[in-house]
């Protein structure tokens, strides 16, 4: 993508103006970075309910007999005996194990098996190169399909302890959204504008900053008037800011800084995500060796012992020694202090014990600790 | 319409001074520079009782998005910082040019004064 390229907006781009949004260029889109402030708005998600525009996030549907099977060579994890209804997070991997994205899958086949449907979801930034990919591996697969259908829908995501009784007053169908295991998903009505005409949803008890939630595609038509609707119903609007916060919290990774094509799973802690036992996925053999021979750095997360806040490559040392760098890095209003993740060499990566981090020539202490800085009250 | 008062002096560093009748000033950092940093988590401010000089850095205000340093609009000894600002940042974005103030220095050159901005001097700078 060209830097001066202009930048897309999504469905809901004219929600953010009239709420005062603070737009800022995200992979190629113009998006929300906060509304009245990263920190309200970060307490409104671990507090009550928050919404975010996620439509910036790639959706592919992957269609056609044989679909399950060739996913199922393309991701870490099994999609084939995912039930009607779940989904599952893994990743599409490099033959040498490196991570291209990291993604959800949704099955969305037929029950009687009439009809096999999976939808994806891909970071902003990796649309292009996760479409290209599964583009690249299609031959050998005649029925299979691939619909990017980003632009034509909107997602919402909708977080927080306060999500479930939300979702649930605004939809109308007789099974609720609360009654969802987590990564369950639905179709449901919704009773959207003056007219209260109802409008078809996908909903999917999954999300990204640690709390309870669901995340929402529509089309876009119906996108703006749904965003209304939650805001309505008491939910607090929350910007990209915010939504950094609440994953770095939660100990989850972003495809970019903490995880990239240069990085294999197991070296980004991310190991649970991958089934070695199932059969062969791009990339397996890699993580293989790798397994036998172990790994020479790996992701830590650490919290600051002073004051400041670590960010994106600065620089972690053990006494005078660099023994690696900040790939992510916030300060954590649940622990109030800076909290941050970054590849070590392995010897180095052990809990509890204290590492340096360079903040712009000021060392300052941290230990190592593990993920995730915040758990959600059971 | 303007949220820098007039009565306040400005830096194109965007720090606000006050200054007093008694050869002292009241320093922080403006409306503008508050709302563009989002919320402030740290600060790291000069000395009680050290001597700053025009231009140097004197601290550092951290917020959740960014770290900036702070520079000294005007020379002189540090009488007294803010340290309900330093356990509440928060001051900061609330009441940039009140509560939120960062020192209060006892002037040794008052001609460095002239060398302020005014509210209308510095509103141009931001707008441009």
């Amino acid at each position: 993508m060209s830097p001066d390229a202009p930048l897309s907006r999504t469905a809901l781009h004219p929600n953010h103006i009239a709420a005062n949004g603070r737009m800022v260029p995200f992979a190629g889109w113009d998006m929300p970075v906060q509304y009245v402030g990263v920190l309200a708005e970060a307490k409104a998600v671990r507090t009550a309910v928050g919404i975010f525009d996620v439509s910036h996030m790639g959706r592919l549907y992957i269609d056609g007999m044989g679909s399950g099977d060739f996913l199922e060579r393309l991701l870490t994890f099994s999609v084939k005996n995912l039930k009607a209804g779940r989904a599952r997070y893994g990743f599409l991997l490099t033959e040498d194990g490196g991570i291209i994205d990291d993604t959800v899958v949704y099955q969305q086949s037929a029950e009687d098996g009439s009809k096999e449907r999976y939808l994806l979801i891909c970071n902003a930034a990796n649309r292009e190169s996760v479409t290209t990919w599964i583009n690249q591996h299609m031959t050998g697969f005649p029925g299979v399909s691939m619909t990017d259908f980003t632009i034509e829908s909107v997602m919402i995501a909708v977080q927080g302890p306060a999500a479930a009784a939300l979702v649930d007053s605004l939809c109308v169908g007789e099974e609720s959204p609360s009654s969802l295991r987590s990564f369950g998903s639905m179709s449901q009505m919704v009773k959207l504008g003056a007219d209260a005409s109802l409008v078809e949803v996908f909903i999917g008890r999954t999300g990204y900053t640690g709390e309870d939630g669901f995340e929402f595609v529509a089309d876009a038509d119906h996108g703006p008037a749904l965003w209304d609707a939650l805001v309505e119903a008491g939910a607090t609007p929350c910007g990209l800011g915010a939504r950094d916060v609440l994953r770095l919290e939660a100990g989850l990774r972003l495809h970019g800084s903490d995880i990239d094509n240069t990085k294999s799973p197991l070296e980004a802690g991310l190991e649970r995500f991958v089934n070695m036992d199932k059969e062969s996925f791009i990339g397996c053999e890699a993580l293989k060796a790798q397994q036998e021979r172990g790994v020479s750095q790996k992701l830590v997360g650490f919290q600051l012992l002073e004051a400041g806040i670590p960010r994106h490559e600065y620089t972690l040392f053990n006494d005078e020694k660099q023994i690696g760098e900040v790939t992510s890095g916030t300060y954590s209003p649940s622990l109030d202090t800076g909290i941050g993740m970054g590849y070590v060499f392995s010897e180095y990566s052990v809990l509890g014990s204290h590492i340096q981090i360079d903040l712009r020539g000021r060392p300052v202490e941290a230990e190592i600790v593990e993920l995730p800085f915040y758990h959600r009250p059971k | 319409m303007s949220e820098h008062p007039s009565d306040l002096r400005y830096t194109k560093e965007h720090e606000w001074v006050r200054v007093g009748d008694d050869g002292t000033a009241t320093v922080g950092i403006t409306f503008f520079a508050q709302d563009q940093l989002g919320d402030v988590v740290y600060l790291v401010l000069p000395k009680v009782g050290s001597t700053i000089e025009r231009d140097s850095k004197m601290g550092e205000v951290e917020s959740v998005k960014s770290i900036s340093d702070l520079f000294v609009p005007v020379s002189g000894e540090v009488l007294e910082i803010n340290k309900d600002a330093i356990d509440h940042p928060e001051r900061i974005n609330e009441a940039p040019h009140d509560a939120g103030w960062l020192i209060k220095v006892k002037l040794s050159d008052e001609t460095e004064l002239e060398k302020l901005l005014s509210s209308d001097e510095y509103d141009q700078i931001i707008a441009s």
